[in-house]
């Protein structure tokens, strides 16, 4: 499959856990703007994966790759890559929401104040630009100084979300965004990633097969480290190419 | 096994007594014609509304599995291919009612010739009903294309009983009102061979995830 856009090119990518092959020899382009979704079973691997695209699995000190993974045709695995800048180009959102315990502004200027950018007006600029872009700006403009702990699942969530886009990411990371949020916080994030896409590439992990069906243009089917199939995501519900990823999205697994 | 797949069983099951129920109807209704025997297609006309039943019911069933079960890949595609292919069942049932109708009215009068296109029309319709049904039952095989293959010596009969009958009516005007119904009835077998064909592509695309609908592929490829 023929990309033009495609802004990651993982090539021959295996990921190693100490003696666990975790990752098995993956090739796939995820193409800008547009959502990709990875499905299959726990301890697959497709969380593994995810996190090698901004480098997270670095923070696992038996971690190793082997292959290359190009982010913008450079391998973002290259001893002379700036892990620091990808991360910032990359961003991730995680299960659990997990918000500073620190007020909804702060949570969300954190980044840019890392950044050097301290003049206060300019903040508040990017503060209230990436809660917009979040959804979530209309539900807090008015408690902004208040502990971002405080707010509902689906809200830190958005506020999660929020504080990745405040740094202008290229692509945004999610690993099961929405499994601890109920149905109408996990509507509300479905339909903000389908809006979100517009401006940025999206990568998400999910356990729940009908969110990847519902918003994600291509779908990654992982088994035991391997892909073992990839395609538009029509294809893959209804008419897969494969055994395996037929009985694991009929249900029929094992 | 799971309950899901006892669900899927018992849909294919209806889908099943649906085109037995057709295949009868279509039976019965060209023999109703063909031996004169009015009661025969009183019976035709009688059952159709079991036809309609199930009709309702099977797509009700389905409706229900895609709104609790969310069926995704073979299993969609086996209960779109049973909605769709019910609809067209239902629609030949109604024809055999035309038929059985347009028997009535032509067994009060007497017979124009004995009947020679219909019959065989008839015979290749069935077939085609039931290969396309014992194609949905037992997979993908290469029965499908075969029914599509037969369609068009349906529409070859068709076109030539209408010649027939087009010259008989030129010689004598007065036959015009039999000969026209004789043409109508094997109208309706075409559009049944066609229904035929419909369920045949569904099947195809149940088995292969392919349309095939409105192209020209006739063959496995």
């Amino acid at each position: 499959m023929v990309e033009k856009n495609a802004l990651f090119e993982i090539r021959n990518f295996s990921i190693h856990y100490g003696d666990f092959l975790a990752v098995k020899n993956v090739t796939v382009n995820i193409e800008a703007h547009k959502i990709t979704a990875i499905i299959g079973p726990s301890g697959c691997g497709k969380s593994t994966l995810l996190r090698a695209l901004n480098r997270m699995n670095d923070l696992i000190v038996t971690a190793w790759v082997e292959g290359e993974a190009l982010f913008h045709e450079v391998n973002i695995y290259h001893k002379d890559a700036d892990v620091i800048e990808l991360r910032k180009r990359v961003g991730m959102v995680f299960q659990k929401p997990n918000p500073f315990p620190n007020s909804v502004y702060e949570n969300v200027a954190y980044g840019p104040k890392i950044r050097g950018i301290k003049k206060k007006s300019q903040l508040d600029e990017i503060v209230e630009n990436a809660l917009v872009r979040a959804d979530l700006w209309k539900e807090v403009k008015d408690k902004l100084n208040e502990s971002g702990m405080s707010l509902s699942g689906g809200q830190m969530q958005r506020l999660c979300i929020a504080r990745s886009l405040a740094q202008e990411p290229e692509v945004l990371l999610f690993d099961e965004p929405t499994s601890a949020l109920d149905p109408i916080s996990t509507a509300n994030i479905e339909n903000l990633l389908q809006e979100l896409q517009k401006t940025v590439t999206i990568v998400i992990v999910t356990h729940n097969m009908q969110q990847a069906a519902r918003i994600s243009k291509y779908t990654s089917f992982m088994y035991l480290g391997e892909l073992v199939e990839f395609g538009d995501t029509d294809t893959i519900f209804v008419n897969p190419r494969n055994k395996l990823t037929e009985e694991y999205i009929t249900g029929r697994f094992g | 096994m799971t309950i899901f797949d006892d669900e899927l069983i018992a849909v294919k099951a209806k889908v099943l007594k649906l085109g037995l129920m057709v295949e009868t109807a279509i039976r019965d209704s060209v023999n109703a014609l063909v031996e004169r025997d009015s009661e025969l297609a009183k019976e035709v006309i009688k059952n159709d509304h079991l036809v309609n039943a199930l009709d309702v019911s099977i797509d009700e069933e389905c409706v229900r599995l895609i709104a609790l079960r969310q069926p995704m890949a073979r299993d969609l595609r086996l209960i779109t291919t049973a909605m769709k292919i019910t609809t067209d069942l239902e629609r030949m049932g109604d024809l055999a009612v035309n038929i059985a109708e347009r028997a009535l009215e032509l067994n009060e009068e007497p017979q124009l010739k004995p009947f020679e296109n219909i019959p065989k029309m008839a015979a290749i319709t069935q077939s085609m009903v039931k290969d396309a049904l014992d194609a949905f039952v037992a997979g993908c095989s290469r029965l499908p294309y075969e029914v599509i293959k037969k369609d068009d010596e349906v529409d070859d009969l068709n076109v030539r009983n209408f010649n027939e009958l087009l010259s008989l009516m030129l010689q004598d005007p007065k036959i015009i009102p039999l000969a026209v119904k004789r043409t109508y009835i094997a109208k309706y077998l075409e559009r049944i061979a066609d229904h035929a064909t419909n369920i045949a592509e569904m099947i195809i695309y149940m088995c292969k995830g392919k349309m095939i609908r409105h192209t020209e592929i006739t063959d496995e490829s």
